[in-house]
């Protein structure tokens, strides 16, 4: 069988397993309502999100559903926008993260020896780096921007991703079909992208979207400390705009933060039910 | 037979010691990589410290003689010599804003934090173990899914949302706890009353940081007694006829040795933590220093508040492998 229809054929079975899952459905229906949300932010709530609207303050009515802000912008639109950023961040990341993750991981795994060593040795060091510390430094010296943000973020999360695929090449260089490539004297570039890579895939896909999960909660944590982005809304600044007025306006508090969670979530339930999915008999 | 138990005591010694090898061979190149780093983002940053210094349209010649008076106009590994030299020294540079050494500024703030952290690692652990236990012994009951359920909401909540939460339903609306700082200024207390106006303004912000830990040790604790519950040990304990109790207790042991290494990973995290609960509670520790730092541009003071993290996270990293080599003899014996 070719690489792709098996690939395919995996991904179909997977993902069967996923929609089984009672996690993978809530995970996959809420992430694919806040992208399409995202997506459509432009059109669900036009205009600028940093206009005001209507009054200061206003608590949530027919108009406007979650409220207004203190300068009387529309919080619903905000955070339309706001999920928008949050989205762009994690995808962006993974886009730097996942390519250099793999490729790391498929080359210690499968030549081991001296460069796996090397390699693993580079992991475990930007894994003890603190991102959010390190994202702080670079903001503060550098002006805050979401282009410096992505690659910090994404320069720092491919160990994880590595480690797994790494894992995943070791255990399946020595399997019966993989010997058999070898054997039929494949070279060892072809085996590993035809016959190791597309089985120790999936298990890396888990650690992206568990990442991606992290990845929200930085960004958000980030612009909080009002280390954002300020072209952009983002639902960090969202909600540290709501500490000043905890006492008068609980709606500004209670919304940005709750997607920021919902978002979270359902990464965090996605990981999970592929993680599941994919491996059925692991306790959970 | 000598040779034997020689053998055998040298193996029982070895392993943490390798690995504290090992784990050492780590530390000092990853410190020197981190070093590296953050002299790498001063000197790429935008702006002439000089120019901000003596002002915009100065004498060239006035500029080339700040240039020499702070060592600017050496060449650069020369710098980055003096550099480390001086961070291994604890010498973090001076505070713009304090006009002291940045080293004394954060050391000043570092008990409240720490308070903070410890009491946080503190409930989230002992909460963590006993509601994972709870949770492996009631497996699939309804005990065990809302804890599940509630561990992953505690994942996916952001710890300055649950404070805000927690301000608005808690401190403002009744009143029941302080809405910030860590003692009531109002009233100045000393002794006993002191402790306790201190402990009312640390139960909040603890809490509020200890749930995200709680959430993950909870489940880590619940698959590791479930996996070690279902070990050959366990069967011939029960078969002995040993308490329910004790059994668990034997197989405890063992399930927490993740939480054990997850304890050293989470230190960056639970700082991370501490500096946005500092934010929502005004908690005067290392994290509200750092706001006011960016907020003032007092770039050493975030340098140097990001190097001692790093340096916490590492040796919290090194400590936990120590440990877990003590513990599990089995590890790092490959």
């Amino acid at each position: 069988m070719d690489v792709a229809p098996r690939a395919l054929a995996a991904g179909t079975r997977t993902v069967a397993r996923l929609l089984r899952a009672p996690g993978g459905i809530a995970g996959l229906s809420i992430a694919g309502a806040l992208v399409a949300a995202a997506v459509l932010a432009g059109h669900l709530a036009p205009g600028d999100p940093l206009a005001p609207v209507a009054p200061p303050l206003s608590p949530p009515s027919r108009a406007h559903l979650m409220g207004t802000d203190d300068l009387g912008r529309d919080l619903l639109a905000g955070i339309l926008h706001g999920l928008r950023t949050s989205l762009v961040v994690a995808f962006a990341v993974t886009a730097v993260s996942a390519p250099i993750g793999i490729g790391v991981g498929a080359l210690a795994g499968y030549r081991r020896g001296v460069v796996d060593d090397a390699l693993m040795r580079v992991a475990e060091m930007v894994q003890v780096v603190p991102r959010f510390f390190l994202a702080v430094v670079v903001i503060a010296l550098f002006g805050p921007g979401l282009d410096r943000l992505v690659l910090l973020l994404g320069l720092t999360s491919w160990p994880w991703i590595a480690r797994i695929v790494r894992a995943e090449v070791l255990s399946l260089r020595t399997r019966a079909f993989v010997e058999a490539s070898r054997g039929l004297g494949a070279a060892p570039a072809r085996t590993l992208v035809r016959e190791v890579m597309p089985h120790a895939l999936p298990p890396a896909v888990v650690i992206v979207s568990l990442n991606a999960a992290a990845v929200i909660l930085l960004e958000a944590g980030l612009s909080f400390l009002g280390l954002g982005d300020p072209a952009r809304v983002s639902l960090g600044y969202l909600a540290s705009n709501a500490q000043r007025f905890l006492r008068v306006a609980w709606w500004m508090a209670l919304f940005p933060g709750a997607a920021i969670a919902l978002a979270v979530l359902a990464w965090n339930l996605l990981g999970d039910a592929l993680n599941d999915a994919l491996e059925p008999r692991s306790p959970r | 037979m000598d040779g034997r138990v020689r053998g055998g005591l040298l193996q029982a010694v070895a392993p943490p010691l390798r690995s504290a090898v090992r784990r050492l061979g780590l530390v000092v190149p990853t410190l020197g990589a981190l070093l590296v780093l953050a002299f790498a983002l001063v000197h790429l940053a935008p702006g002439d410290p000089i120019v901000a210094l003596a002002g915009e349209h100065g004498d060239p010649g006035h500029y080339a003689a700040m240039r020499a008076k702070f060592g600017l106009d050496r060449p650069l590994p020369e710098r980055f010599a003096v550099y480390v030299g001086r961070v291994l020294r604890a010498d973090l540079g001076t505070s713009f804003v304090h006009g002291r050494p940045v080293a004394a500024v954060i050391a000043e703030r570092l008990p409240a934090t720490l308070l903070l952290m410890l009491t946080a690692l503190a409930v989230s652990t002992a909460l963590g173990v006993a509601l994972g236990t709870l949770a492996a012994r009631r497996v699939a009951r309804p005990e065990d899914f809302a804890l599940r359920a509630a561990s992953l909401l505690g994942s996916a909540t952001p710890v300055f949302w649950l404070g805000q939460l927690a301000l608005i339903l808690l401190a403002v609306g009744t009143g029941l706890f302080p809405v910030q700082g860590m003692s009531d200024a109002r009233r100045p207390a000393v002794g006993v009353a002191h402790l306790l106006d201190v402990l009312h303004h640390l139960a909040l912000p603890a809490l509020v940081l200890a749930a995200g830990e709680l959430a993950l040790t909870a489940r880590l604790v619940r698959t590791g007694l479930l996996q070690a519950l279902g070990a050959d040990y366990v069967r011939t304990a029960r078969a002995k006829g040993l308490p329910e109790g004790r059994v668990v207790a034997h197989a405890l042991r063992n399930a927490l040795l993740p939480v054990l290494t997850v304890i050293g990973a989470r230190v960056g995290a639970l700082c991370s933590g501490a500096v946005l609960v500092e934010a929502v509670f005004a908690w005067p520790g290392v994290g509200r220093l750092m706001l006011s730092a960016l907020l003032a541009r007092d770039h050493p003071v975030v340098l140097g508040i990001f190097l001692l993290v790093s340096l916490g996270v590492l040796l919290a990293n090194l400590l936990t492998d120590l440990a877990y080599g003590w513990l599990d003899p089995r590890i790092g014996r490959d």
